[in-house]
C-alpha cells in the first residue's frame, strides 16, 4: 500500500516540528527517514501511524484519506525503539495480542491464532522462545518479537521508530541485514526512522533526509551519497572537508589554488565539500585545493588516514588506499598538496553546519 | 549446611547487617507479640475459649475484618482511579489534591473520627440529606466502613502512583496500533502491570483498617453486637482490668491478620511471577 503525505504541518508550542512536508512512499518499498534528533522524523512517522495528529495536511493510504482515522483502524504495524513489549505476557501472548483483541466476529479460532503466531515466530527465527517472558530476552530478540507482534495483524504498512537504536553495534548490524532480507521476503511498504546514515544508506530503497522539519533530499542511497543536494546533506552523510573559495570561469579557486569545475555559475562565495576518500595527495600544485604538512598517519587497515595541517591551522582529512600510500612514500612532516577527485560545490557563505 | 546460604557479594557487612536487622525486628516486632502470647497462655484453654467464643467478641471480630475488607475494596477502586487522574491528567490544583491525599496519614485519627461523625450524624451536613432516604451512616457498621475508607485511601494511591508514573506510554500506543480499543488496553495491558502495586496498597489499607481504633469509635456508636469493633473490645476489657481477656482477643486478631497477610502475600508472589519478574 502506498502512503502519500500532503502538506503536513505540526507544531509543539512554538517549536515547528514539521513544516509543510510532502512525501510519497511507494507500494512495497523500504524507506528511511534520516536526520539529526529534533528534525521531525519521528513526529512524521507517528503522524503516519496516527499516534500524533497533524495541525494541517493529509495522510493518504492507497489514495484514501486516513488523516482522521484512529490508530486502531489504520492497520499499521509500529515497532518502537524500546520494544514496548507487554512484560506480563509470554512471547506467544505478545505476538497473539493483535489477533486476540479483534472483535469476536472477525477473531480467528484459537487454533488459527496458534498457527499464525508460530508461523511468525518462525519468520523471526525465535519459535523456541514462545513461552519465555520479555525480561528474559536479549535486546535483539525483543526487537524481533516486537516486529513479529506488529506483523500478526497483517498491517498495510510497517513503521519502525529507530528500531535498532537501543542495541549494541554488533547486534545492530546483524539485525539490519536481517530486516533487509525480511523486507525482500514479505514486500510490505515500510518506513523506518534513524539518525544513523550508515544504517539508512545500507538498508533502504530510498532515503529521505530531513532537517528542522523540512525534507532536504529524497533519493536512492547512492544518488544521495553521490549528489547531495545541500551542504547539510553532505555533512550529515559522513566525514567531509570544507573549502571556502569562489567560482570563476570554470575554476574553483581557493587562495592561489584552482581546480577545474564544469557546469557551475560564477560566484564570489562558494563552498566545496570533499570526502576524505575523494582527496588525493600530490606533490604538484596542479588542480590542487590546498597545501598542508602531514601531521599524522594512521596506517592500520586497508585505508590509510592522513591528517594535513594547513598554514591557517585547520586540518584536512585524507583517506588513501594502501597502494597509493606506498606509491607516494609519504612520511610525517612532508608538505603535500591535496587534489579532489570529486567535489560538491554550493553557493553561499554558510559556515559549518552544526550537527 | 549453612542457614545463611549467601552468594559472594562485594558489599561488606552482610553478617553485621543481617544481625542488626534481625535483632531490631525481634526487639520491635517479635518481642511484644511474643509477650502477648505468653500472657495468653497463662490463662489456659477453657478461659481462653470462653473469652474468645463470647458472642460479643465474635461479632466484633467479624465486624472488624468484614468492614476492613469492604473499605479496602472501595479504596482499591477509588485509589486506583485517583492515582490515575493524578498521574495522567493535567488539571488545576493537582499539587493541592496530591498533598491532600496524605491528610489521612497526618491527621490524628480521633480528629478524623470526630469530623466524620459531625458530617454523617443524622443532623450533620451530609447526614441530614441521607436520613430522609433511610440511610443511617453514623452509629452503624456503614459509618465504620466510611471511617476505614478514609484512613486507608493514601496507602493505595501512594503505592500505585509511582507504578503508573513509570508505565510507558508506548505500551498503550503499541496496544492501539495492534487494534485494541481503550477498554482492552486498560484491561489487558495497564491493569496487569499495576496489579502487584494495587495488591500491595490494598493490603496495607486493609491491615491498617483492621487495627484502626481512633477514628472508628466516634462514628461507630459502639453498640454491642452491632457496631462494636474488636480493638474496642480489647480496650474495654483493659478498662475492666481484664488483661488476660484483652490479650486473648488480641491474639485471635493477630492470628487472623497474619493468616490473611500471608495469603495476600502469596497472591502477590504469584502475580509478580506472572509478570515475568523472575529471572
Amino acid at each position: 500500500m502506498s502512503i502519500e503525505i500532503q502538506n503536513i504541518r505540526k507544531q509543539f508550542g512554538d517549536f515547528v516540528a514539521l513544516d509543510d512536508v510532502n512525501l510519497t512512499v511507494n507500494d512495497g518499498e523500504l524507506l528511511a527517514l534520516l536526520g539529526p534528533s529534533g528534525c521531525g522524523k519521528t513526529t512524521l512517522l507517528r503522524i503516519i501511524a496516527g499516534l500524533e495528529r497533524p495541525d494541517g495536511g493529509q495522510v493518504l493510504f492507497g489514495g484514501e484519506d486516513a488523516t482522521h482515522r484512529h490508530v486502531a483502524e489504520r492497520k499499521v504495524g509500529f515497532v518502537f525503539q524500546h520494544y514496548a513489549l507487554f512484560r506480563h505476557m509470554t512471547v506467544f501472548d505478545n505476538v497473539a495480542f493483535g489477533l486476540t483483541v479483534k472483535p469476536r466476529r472477525t477473531r480467528p479460532s484459537p487454533e488459527a491464532i496458534r498457527e499464525r503466531v508460530m508461523e511468525l515466530l518462525r519468520l523471526v527465527q525465535l519459535e523456541w522462545l514462545a513461552d519465555a517472558y520479555p525480561p528474559q530476552l536479549s535486546g535483539g530478540q525483543r526487537q524481533r518479537i516486537a516486529l513479529a507482534r506488529s506483523l500478526a495483524v497483517e498491517p498495510r504498512v510497517l513503521l519502525l521508530d529507530e528500531p535498532f537504536g537501543a542495541l549494541d553495534a554488533r547486534v545492530r548490524k546483524d539485525l539490519r541485514r536481517w530486516l533487509r532480507e525480511l523486507h525482500d521476503e514479505i514486500h510490505l511498504t515500510s518506513v523506518f526512522v534513524t539518525h544513523d546514515q550508515e544504517e539508512a544508506l545500507e538498508v533502504s530503497d530510498r532515503v529521505v533526509v530531513m532537517d528542522h522539519g523540512h525534507i532536504e533530499q529524497v533519493g536512492r542511497p547512492d544518488e544521495i551519497y553521490e549528489n547531495p543536494a545541500s551542504p547539510f546533506v553532505t555533512q550529515f552523510l559522513g566525514d567531509v572537508n570544507l573549502f571556502h573559495g569562489r567560482v570563476e570561469r570554470g575554476l574553483f579557486r581557493v587562495g592561489d589554488f584552482a581546480h577545474p569545475l564544469a557546469g557551475h555559475d560564477d560566484s564570489d562565495q562558494a563552498l566545496a565539500y570533499v570526502r576524505p576518500h575523494d582527496l588525493d595527495v600530490s606533490m604538484s600544485a596542479a588542480q590542487a585545493l590546498a597545501q598542508g604538512r602531514i601531521e599524522h598517519i594512521h596506517a592500520v587497515g586497508p585505508v590509510v588516514r592522513l591528517e594535513l595541517r594547513q598554514d591557517d591551522g585547520s586540518v584536512i582529512d585524507v583517506a588513501l588506499s594502501k597502494e597509493r600510500y606506498r606509491e607516494l612514500g609519504l612520511t610525517p612532516g612532508d608538505t603535500a598538496f591535496v587534489r579532489p577527485k570529486k567535489l560538491s560545490v554550493f553557493n553561499g557563505d554558510a559556515s559549518d553546519y552544526v550537527i | 549446611m549453612s542457614l545463611l546460604n549467601r552468594s559472594y557479594s562485594v558489599l561488606p557487612g552482610f553478617r553485621l547487617g543481617f544481625g542488626i536487622s534481625l535483632a531490631w525486628l525481634g526487639l520491635i516486632v517479635l518481642l511484644p507479640l511474643a509477650m502477648m502470647i505468653v500472657a495468653t497462655s497463662r490463662m489456659g484453654w477453657p478461659a481462653f475459649l470462653g473469652t474468645v467464643l463470647d458472642e460479643r467478641v465474635l461479632a466484633s471480630l467479624r465486624l472488624s475484618f468484614v468492614a476492613a475488607a469492604i473499605a479496602a475494596a472501595i479504596n482499591a477502586v477509588f485509589g486506583l482511579l485517583l492515582a490515575w487522574v493524578l498521574v495522567r491528567y493535567r488539571l488545576f490544583g493537582k499539587r493541592f489534591i496530591d498533598a491532600m491525599v496524605d491528610l489521612p496519614f497526618a491527621l490524628p485519627t480521633s480528629v478524623a473520627g470526630i469530623a466524620l461523625t459531625t458530617l454523617y450524624a443524622p443532623n450533620g451536613l451530609v447526614g441530614q440529606y441521607l436520613a430522609p432516604l433511610g440511610i443511617k451512616v453514623a452509629y452503624t457498621p456503614l459509618g465504620i466502613v466510611v471511617a476505614l475508607t478514609f484512613i486507608g485511601l493514601p496507602f493505595v494511591v501512594r503505592t500505585v502512583q509511582p507504578v503508573l508514573q513509570e508505565l510507558e506510554r508506548e505500551l498503550e500506543e503499541a496496544a492501539s496500533c495492534l487494534g485494541a480499543n481503550r477498554w482492552q488496553t486498560v484491561r489487558r495491558v495497564i491493569f496487569p502491570t499495576v496489579l502487584p502495586a494495587l495488591i500491595t496498597g490494598t493490603t496495607l489499607a486493609f491491615a491498617r483498617a483492621t487495627g484502626e481504633y481512633g477514628s472508628v469509635i466516634f462514628i461507630a456508636g459502639n453498640i454491642p453486637l452491632v457496631s462494636e469493633i474488636a480493638p474496642l473490645i480489647i480496650v474495654s476489657k483493659l478498662d475492666q482490668y481484664d488483661q488476660n481477656g484483652a490479650t486473648a482477643v488480641a491474639v485471635v486478631m493477630l492470628l487472623i491478620s497474619f493468616a490473611l497477610l500471608l495469603l495476600i502475600n502469596s497472591l502477590q508472589w504469584w502475580s509478580a511471577r506472572r509478570n515475568g519478574a523472575q529471572r
